[in-house]
């Protein structure tokens, strides 16, 4: 057998993977804090209705604050398209066929935009609900949403978004009775997952629960300033 | 499928650190993986293989070690570690917590590294 004291056997190293996306995000967060930008975080399945929800909701906002928003998707223009409808900067991020948003994608896609000139910022993140969970983007808020029609046990397929979430919204909710929507059931998977989780229910075609999405996005962006001018 | 991406970031970072630590060649790339990690074990395993492909880590073995989620119970303010990642509820007392401690890491814990030889079991240098 070989003498092997000139090598090590085994090194240890003890760093975090993601270390390079986690850094950047920092970085943002830190740009987004400076300049009074509050960032949401959109994740969903396809279908879960986000870019017609997110069209009100920046339609809403749009009236009293400079709003913004970030659209990832594989191809396609649409939904930037749709969203724009709503008199926001939008900017597509075409990811190819990545199924996720990195920090570093949102970093570059920033580019020219002067973050002073914006109140509220919006992610939405690639339909999937599996990949973005790994991937901090510097914002504020991870909103994971489901709707009535996908059924009540999803938050315990997809534990993992879930469990990263801050805030769930059902959308679709004007369906639910006419899907058989089980309310309770819902809410007890999420809380199997994420205990504590606050929720929101909303519709973007009836109107319900958008004020109240748009009052929690104030109050929260306003908690974030207070945070700054007293640390 | 963002395994890939991840299989990229480790073997960037294995890189690095290897020639930080003077390891050459690496043997073994030892990875903690987290149950919440979101990252699944066996699309992750095929994807370095393919990602080493003619970088310096070709031919090292991935060796991951699968972290259970442990949670902090706020009622008999311990951790404990959940025999499954699901119901996160203290499997003491059954109170509901989301406070995870451990469990969500991907964390490039350790390089082995060998003086090439082939047929020498790591196992087999006990002196
Ligand atoms: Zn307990």
């Amino acid at each position: 057998m070989q003498e092997t004291t000139s090598n090590p056997r085994i090194v240890e190293i003890r760093q975090n993977v993601l270390k390079k996306n986690d850094l950047l995000a920092r970085g943002l967060r830190k740009r987004f804090l400076d300049a009074g930008v509050y960032v949401t975080n959109l994740v969903s399945s396809p279908g879960a209705g986000k870019t017609t929800l997110l069209t009100e909701v920046l339609t809403r906002l749009g009236q009293r604050y400079r709003v913004a928003a970030l659209v990832g998707d594989l191809a396609t223009e649409n939904d930037a398209e749709r969203l724009r409808k709503s008199g926001a900067q939008v900017r597509q991020i075409t990811t190819g066929t990545v199924c996720h948003l990195e920090a570093e994608m949102v970093e570059r896609n920033l580019e020219g935009w002067d973050m002073r000139d914006i109140d509220f910022l919006f992610i939405e993140n690639v339909g999937n609900l599996v990949c973005p969970a790994s991937y901090d983007l510097g914002e504020n808020e991870r909103v994971v949403l489901f709707s009535v029609t996908e059924g009540e046990d999803k938050p315990v397929k997809y534990p993992t978004i879930v469990n990263s979430a801050d805030l769930a919204v059902i959308t679709k909710v004007d369906l639910a009775e006419a899907v058989g929507f089980q309310r309770e059931r819902f809410y007890e998977a999420l809380s199997e997952v994420r205990p504590g989780i606050p929720v929101l229910e909303v519709s973007a075609r009836s109107g319900e629960g958008i004020d109240e999405w748009v009052s929690h996005l104030e109050t929260a962006k306003r908690s974030c300033k207070e945070m700054v001018s007293t640390s | 499928m963002h395994e890939l991406s991840i299989a990229q970031s480790l073997v960037e970072l294995a890189i690095e650190a290897a020639a930080d630590a003077g390891i050459k060649p690496v043997k073994a790339v030892h990875l903690k993986l987290g149950t919440l990690s979101g990252v699944v074990k066996e699309s992750l395993e095929f994807s370095f293989d393919i990602v080493t492909e003619g970088t310096p880590l070709e031919g090292a073995r991935l060796v991951i070690e699968e972290v259970p989620v442990k949670v902090f119970c706020p009622d008999c303010r311990e951790a404990h570690v959940l025999p499954e990642p699901f119901p996160m509820r203290c499997p003491v007392c059954g109170v509901k917590t989301g406070q995870v401690l451990e469990g969500r890491e991907i964390e490039l814990y350790a390089l082995e590294g060998g003086e090439g030889d082939a047929g020498d079991d790591v196992e087999s240098t006990d002196r």
